[in-house]
């Protein structure tokens, strides 16, 4: 059996990362923040709009939860046991969006007929 | 001196990588997390079930805006500033974005200084981070006044859809109340750090334990956590 192996670390040794690291991840946050800030200033709109402001979300997300968080540094098991379970939220998303465009159809027949 | 409780993980030879580790580590004896200790493995799942809490705000959030048929208020118009006669829009939302982004990464210092055992630096930065938090809360005291004076109300506003004001109290409330308890327990943290009850091995008052400086990065996941949703709300709520 030749698994792949890595070498066990104590959890001390595990976590001592150069600052430079932090500070380049900040600089990073920062011109995500700013590039979704852009994103109204210039008022771009509809599907442009929409997905600059997840790209921007979501690398931001990343970033702070990798390397802030130094979920990059952890045992799969534990990173597969958080990231996993949210992922699934999304079910959740799709669900919501059939019963809100359910409730605004049902809205639309019933309630502003008049105007 | 030992508490009688695994805190700490020197043991274990080799461990298995990808796909067969996690098999490997859910499937044997005692503890999944192996080379996280308790506190931080209990500290991520509190973060997944706030994830969640957060995660039904922002949805219920989408539902009422999707199924409303009265038009949605502008974000960038109702959170604009006026600074010397420009309107700028959205200004104040993205100061405090760029504030709560510095206390994350003071807070991220704050725990690589702490496993260096620099008392002074920590402490510090561990006080800068609560003192962006508090500006943080603060700036977005203003804004709920702002917008309060200008008719903002949990069942009215005067811009469009109800439902923007009880989403809008809810979702910015709750996560104010999340970085109010923060910057409570980085001042509590930074007090025992400042004390060099890390270094003494002196009892914390809650739960009697001696502490390590991964309490420092414990309550820094934490921090980082508010800062992560902040992300979210910037991007759903005031973007959208």
């Amino acid at each position: 059996m030749a698994h792949a192996t890595i070498p066990a670390k104590t959890h001390d040794e595990a976590q001592q990362h150069p600052i430079k690291l932090y500070l380049v991840v900040w600089g990073w946050l920062f011109i995500l923040s700013a590039c979704s800030y852009l994103v109204d200033y210039f008022k771009f709109e509809g599907y442009l709009r929409w997905f600059l402001i997840l790209l921007f979300m979501l690398l931001k997300a990343g970033l702070i939860v990798a390397v802030f968080m130094h979920m990059a540094w952890e045992r799969l098991a534990l990173v597969y046991a958080i990231i996993v379970p949210p992922v699934l939220v999304l079910v959740f998303v799709g669900i919501m969006a059939l019963e809100a465009n359910y409730t605004f159809l049902t809205r639309i027949i019933f309630f502003v007929t008049g105007s | 001196m030992q508490d009688g409780t695994l805190t700490h993980t020197a043991e274990a030879p080799e461990r298995l990588a990808g796909l067969q580790g996690i098999a490997a580590d859910w499937s044997s004896d005692q503890r999944s997390f192996k080379t996280a200790s308790w506190g931080k493995a209990m500290m991520w799942i509190f973060l997944l079930s706030d994830t969640f809490i957060f995660s039904c705000f922002l949805l219920s959030y989408m539902t009422v805006r999707m199924s409303t048929v009265v038009p949605w208020p502008n974000p960038s118009e109702v959170f604009a500033l006026h600074i010397g006669g420009t309107e700028f829009p959205l200004i104040l939302i993205a100061i405090m974005t760029f504030v709560l982004i510095s206390s994350s990464g003071t807070m991220a210092m704050a725990v690589n200084f702490g496993y260096r055992r620099d008392r002074t630096k920590t402490a510090a930065l561990l006080l800068l981070t609560a003192a962006l938090g508090a500006t943080f809360v603060g700036m977005q005291a203003f804004e709920w006044t702002k917008l309060i004076m200008e008719g903002a109300r949990p069942w009215s506003n005067p811009w469009g859809a109800e439902q923007f004001g009880s989403t809008f109290f809810m979702i910015t409330g709750f996560h104010g109340t999340h970085v109010t308890f923060g910057v409570i327990f980085l001042l509590i943290v930074a007090r025992r750090v400042w004390r060099g009850d890390f270094d003494t091995g002196h009892r914390g008052f809650f739960t009697g334990r001696r502490g390590q400086y991964e309490v420092v990065e414990i309550i820094g996941l934490y921090w980082h956590f508010v800062d992560l949703v902040w992300v979210f709300i910037f991007a759903f709520f005031y973007l959208w």
